[in-house]
Formats: structure tokens, C-alpha cells, sequence
């Protein structure tokens, strides 16, 4: 039922510069790449992919912007959150050899789907890109898995000195990977797109959502895909028919706005 | 999914016979908080707040769509008469088939319900509207009156060329954990299943009333749902909720539905059906 359940804060962790996780009761299934509507009482309710899967205890890692976030940002262990869901099309792993690139707070929805590639003893290299420093996350945790990781900053206060996109480019002229997985920043996802050819890219799209379950077509791009429904992980195939990828998106209104 | 030329671009593939636009009003609107819309029990609780892209950027949307020859009604809402005519106006510019005034939205200030329960004002609007614009005026009208019928005899004095019902039913939920209304608005407007026998008792009464068509709509999902409402004095219908109980292809669904039930029970043309039950 698509009805927000009241669940109780677990946990909460710093993980950056402005940068939380929380974790809450919700026994159950989720793939990587599914998200949760969450709902701070009185304040408004936001999608927010899964970050952390155990069996009884998910989690999702954000960093706050706005009203929203900055009050989930203040709760506390034993406050209450409403949570529906999951909602939307996770990640599928296909190839042997993948390629994950997590732009921004985007880290936080691949990096469920890196844990799964590496239970299933897939290959993986991991390129996480931050514009600085103090943004980073996860990168322990990632590294704990024994995946090749590589890590950009676009002021080059740590590893590579430039746009992730960049080093991915690198990465996909020089080795052979089968799939090609990201979630960031849209602009960041096109290029990717525009660079590696194969079939299987898949990539996360962020879109306003209202209802998460496909009923009030707030989320709509291309002809009618819904990104909280058929998305938010699209396909090659998909991306190549959405003429809005990379280009706009639009605001709780419906008006377009240029990425 | 009525928002933007692509969604009802696949809503029309998917077998509609024409599409609804969400409701457009002069200026972009963003609607209420999230919280909009939940799931109950027997039906969709919203309060959208009337978001939409305003008229002037709905322009482009309307333009996608006649390029493809989808049958458009635009749906518009305002406060005043003078409102709902430059909407009109400009919709009908756009290249709109038909102009939908939403007189029945049940959440939002000012607009819709508000002034869709004053006959004087449903009269007065129709009639100049109709007096802008050379396509049909539908009025889409509220289940939330106690006097249904005179609103309804009230749009047609004013010359609309056929009367929609039913939008949703004023309703709301409170979370028990949080004794808190759930919908951030609060108060939002009930659709879906529960609603259909209220939806089809109203058009049968504006059927006693009027002698314009009547669209009818409000919780149809399969299509026994539609010739319920056929029966009751709807000469077409409209489906909200059901595509998300049903998918997008309710419509191919609910069409083919129909069919059988026709073939079922000898009926060659849905014309004798078409009020069948006020005897
Ligand atoms: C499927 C999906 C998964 C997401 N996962 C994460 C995540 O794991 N971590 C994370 O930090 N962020 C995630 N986001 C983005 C997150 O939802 C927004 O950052 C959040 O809604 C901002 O709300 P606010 O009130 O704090 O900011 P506001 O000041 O209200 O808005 C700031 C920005 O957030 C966007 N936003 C606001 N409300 C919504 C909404 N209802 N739906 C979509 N976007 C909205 C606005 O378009 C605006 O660009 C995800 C978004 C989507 C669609
Ligand atoms: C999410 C949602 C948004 C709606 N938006 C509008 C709107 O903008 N204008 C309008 O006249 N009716 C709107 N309605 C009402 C529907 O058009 C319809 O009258 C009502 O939902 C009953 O039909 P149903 O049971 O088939 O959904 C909306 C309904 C829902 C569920
Ligand atoms: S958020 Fe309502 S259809 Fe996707």
C-alpha cells in the first residue's frame, strides 16, 4: 500500500560536509537503485534512493540543500519518519566487468549496487567523483569490499584532478567493461553515455516526485517514462528515446528548466 | 499522467480516445507540499494543489501533441470569469479541441469547488467563455454539493456543451502514530473505487436535469464500471485513478470490455444503452 509506514530512526552518522546517514526499521526486500519516500511530519515528503541494505535496517545518505533535507539533517536516533516504498526499477548486473561511476551524493546509490556486484564475484572499478575533498564518502567502505577504486576532485585536494567523466574516459579506452553503471549529476551521466557505447550503461535519473508510484506524472520524460515507475535506473535503449536526457528537467510546477 | 505532451502522448497510444490536460491557470503554480498523494484502502487520496506550468508554457506542450492529431481538451481553472476566458482563449489558440472548466477541485483557495458551488457564478462563467471561444465548453462539476443539479442547469443556462462529473470527494486521513492529517494540506479530494457509486448517482440526477451530454468519470476501472455510468446518462467517460490500479493499458482494456459486454448482450450500438436506467 502506498501509504507512508511510521518507522523509527536507528542510527544516524555524519559521513562528510553536510553529508548524514540515517538509518531506520524497514524489514524487506530493496535492490540497489530503488528508492523510499520519506516523509518528516510537518515538513514535506522527498525520494531518497537506499543506501544501506541490511535485512531488518535500511538506509539513505543525503546532503541537505533545502528544507527537507536540512530537517531530516536534525533528527535523531528514536525520532520518527514515515517511509513508502521501495519504488522504481533498481540496477541490474549483467556484465562481469563493470565500471561504476558515483558522482556526488550519487555515491550513495551506487554504492549498494557495488556491494552486490561484489557478492556475485563480478569485477569492478569504481571512479567517485566530488568537487571537493570534504565531500567524499563511503570511500572506506567501498575500499573494505576490495574493488579498485579511484577517486576525483574537481580542485584536485585528493586523487585525480578533474571531472570523473574524465578519468572514466581513460578507464574505457585502455580496459574492457561490459557495463558501465552511475548515478550523479545528469550533465555527468550524458557524457558517459556519449562515451561508452556498449549496450549495457545504465544510469539513475533524478526527476520531482510526488507520488512515487506512477499516478500523477510529475516524473515524466521522453514519451511518458516515468522515472519513479519504469525508472530511476534507465538502459541504454531507454536513454537513447528520453530527448530531455541531459538537457532539462522540471520544477514541481512542470516547467522545464535547463540542466 | 496528463502534465506534459510526452505522458499523454503514450496515454493516447495506449488506446485513449482523447486526452485530458491537468488543469492550467494563468501563472505557474507549484501546488502544495508533499504530501499529495497516498493510497487507501478503496481509493487515491490527493491534494496536488492545482500545480501546473502556467498557460503560456503549456503552449509547447499543446503544440507537441496536435502535431501527432491527439484530440486535446484542455482543462483550466481561474477565479473570475475574465480568467477563465483568456485561458480559454489562449488554449483554443494552442490548438485545443475543447475547453474543460474545472469548477470542482476540492483543495485548493479560491479557485475551483469555491466557485463551482455558486450557481450564479457557474452561469456567468460558462456563458462568457462560450462567448470567446468557438470550441465546446465542457463544465466539470463537484460531487462535494448539495444542490448538484442546479449547478448543472446553471452551466447549461450558460450554454456549456456538456457537463463533466464527478471530480474527487472532499476527504482526509490521519496517521494514528503521529495524530497528524497525512496529506500536508490536510483536507484532499477522495477518488478511485469508493467514489464510483456517488459518481454515478450524480449523473444520473444531472441526466433528470439537463439536456446536454454528460462525461462521466470518477472510479472507473473496468468496463462494466463505464456502461454503469452509460446507464446512468453519460454519453463518454473519463479514467483517472484506474491507471494506476489497472496500468496504462487500462484504456485498450476498458474498450475491449466494453466490446464483450456489448456482444454478451446483443446491444449493436452503445447508443441504446446510453441512459438505459432512468425508466
Ligand atoms: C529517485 C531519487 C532518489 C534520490 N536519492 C537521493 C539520495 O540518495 N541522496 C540525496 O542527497 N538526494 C537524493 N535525491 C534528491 C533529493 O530528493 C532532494 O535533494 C531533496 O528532495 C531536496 O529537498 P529539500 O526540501 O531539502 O530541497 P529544496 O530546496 O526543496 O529543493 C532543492 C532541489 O531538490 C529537488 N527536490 C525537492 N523536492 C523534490 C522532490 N519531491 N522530488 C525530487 N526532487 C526534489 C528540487 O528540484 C531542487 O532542485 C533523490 C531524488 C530522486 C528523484
Ligand atoms: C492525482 C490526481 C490529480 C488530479 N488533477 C486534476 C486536475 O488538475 N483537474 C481536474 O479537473 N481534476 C483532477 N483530478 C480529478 C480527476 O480528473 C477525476 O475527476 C477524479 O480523480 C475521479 O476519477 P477517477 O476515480 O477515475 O480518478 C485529479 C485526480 C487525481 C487522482
Ligand atoms: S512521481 Fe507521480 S508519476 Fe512519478
Amino acid at each position: 500500500m502506498n501509504f507512508p509506514k511510521i518507522t523509527t530512526i536507528t542510527e544516524t552518522k555524519n559521513e562528510a560536509k553536510n553529508t548524514k546517514t540515517i538509518k531506520f526499521n524497514f524489514p524487506g526486500k530493496i535492490d540497489p537503485g530503488q528508492f523510499f519516500m520519506i516523509w518528516i511530519p510537518n515538513v514535506d515528503e522527498i525520494p531518497m534512493s537506499v543506501s544501506f541494505i541490511d535485512e531488518k535496517i535500511k538506509g539513505v545518505t543525503f546532503r541537505k540543500i533545502g528544507d527537507a533535507t536540512n530537517a531530516l539533517f536534525n533528527l535523531k536516533k528514536g525520532d520518527k519518519i514515515g517511509i513508502r516504498g521501495p519504488y522504481g526499477k533498481g540496477f541490474k548486473l549483467n556484465g562481469k566487468n563493470i565500471l561504476f561511476v558515483g558522482g556526488g551524493t550519487g555515491i550513495s546509490t551506487i554504492t549498494p549496487a557495488i556491494e552486490e556486484a561484489i557478492k556475485n564475484k563480478f569485477s569492478s572499478n569504481v571512479i567517485l567523483g566530488v568537487k571537493t575533498k570534504n565531500e567524499l564518502f563511503f570511500e572506506e567502505r567501498i575500499k573494505k569490499l576490495g574493488t579498485n577504486l579511484f577517486i576525483c576532485t574537481d580542485d584536485g585536494s585528493k586523487g585525480y584532478k578533474g571531472f570523473a567523466t574524465k578519468l572514466a574516459e581513460e578507464f574505457i579506452n585502455k580496459n574492457y567493461y561490459n557495463s558501465v553503471i552511475t548515478c550523479g549529476p545528469e550533465i555527468m551521466m550524458k557524457k558517459l553515455f556519449d562515451i561508452f557505447k556498449r549496450n549495457d550503461f545504465q544510469a539513475s535519473l533524478e526527476r520531482y516526485m510526488k507520488c512515487g508510484f506512477g499516478l500523477c506524472g510529475q516524473c515524466c520524460v521522453g514519451e511518458g517514462l516515468r522515472v519513479c515507475k519504469e525508472g530511476p535506473v534507465f538502459n541504454r535503449a531507454k536513454l537513447k528515446k528520453i530527448k530531455d536526457f541531459g538537457i532539462y528537467k522540471r520544477d514541481a510546477s512542470g516547467r522545464k528548466i535547463k540542466l | 499522467m496528463d502534465e506534459d505532451a510526452g505522458s499523454m502522448t503514450r496515454i493516447f497510444k495506449a488506446g485513449a480516445g482523447a486526452v485530458v490536460t491537468k488543469s492550467i491557470g494563468l501563472k505557474p503554480r507549484e501546488g502544495y507540499p508533499n504530501p499529495t498523494i497516498i493510497e487507501l484502502e478503496c481509493g487515491i487520496l490527493n491534494a496536488m494543489g492545482l500545480p501546473n506550468p502556467g498557460i503560456d508554457n503549456f503552449k509547447d506542450e499543446i503544440a507537441e501533441l496536435k502535431k501527432s492529431k491527439i484530440p486535446v481538451i484542455g482543462s483550466i481553472f481561474g477565479s473570475k470569469s475574465d480568467e477563465f476566458s483568456k485561458l480559454a482563449k489562449n488554449m483554443e489558440e494552442y490548438g485545443a479541441d475543447a475547453i474543460e472548466l474545472n469548477m470542482s477541485c476540492p483543495h485548493a483557495k479560491g479557485y475551483g469547488l469555491e466557485i463551482g458551488s455558486d450557481p450564479k457564478l457557474v452561469k456567468e462563467i460558462t456563458s462568457t467563455v462560450k462567448k470567446t471561444v468557438k470550441i465546446p465548453v465542457f463544465v466539470k462539476i463537484s460531487p462535494n454539493l448539495i444542490n448538484i443539479s442546479e449547478i448543472a442547469k446553471a452551466a447549461e443556462k450558460g450554454k456549456a456543451d456538456s457537463i463533466v462529473a464527478i471530480n474527487t470527494i472532499k476527504a482526509m486521513k490521519i496517521d494514528l502514530e503521529l495524530k497528524t492529517p497525512v496529506l500536508a494540506n490536510k483536507v484532499g479530494g477522495y477518488s478511485g473505487d469508493a467514489i464510483k457509486p456517488i459518481g454515478v448517482r450524480c449523473v444520473y440526477e444531472i441526466a433528470d436535469n439537463v439536456n446536454i451530454p454528460i462525461i462521466g468519470v470518477g472510479g472507473i476501472h473496468t468496463g462494466k464500471d463505464a456502461i454503469e455510468y452509460f446507464m446512468a446518462g453519460a454519453t463518454a467517460v473519463q479514467i483517472g485513478s484506474a491507471l494506476y490500479y489497472r496500468g496504462a493499458k487500462v484504456f485498450k482494456k476498458i474498450c475491449n470490455e466494453i466490446e464483450n459486454w456489448m456482444k454478451y448482450h446483443n446491444v449493436k450500438n452503445i447508443s441504446e444503452i446510453i441512459g438505459a436506467a432512468h425508466k
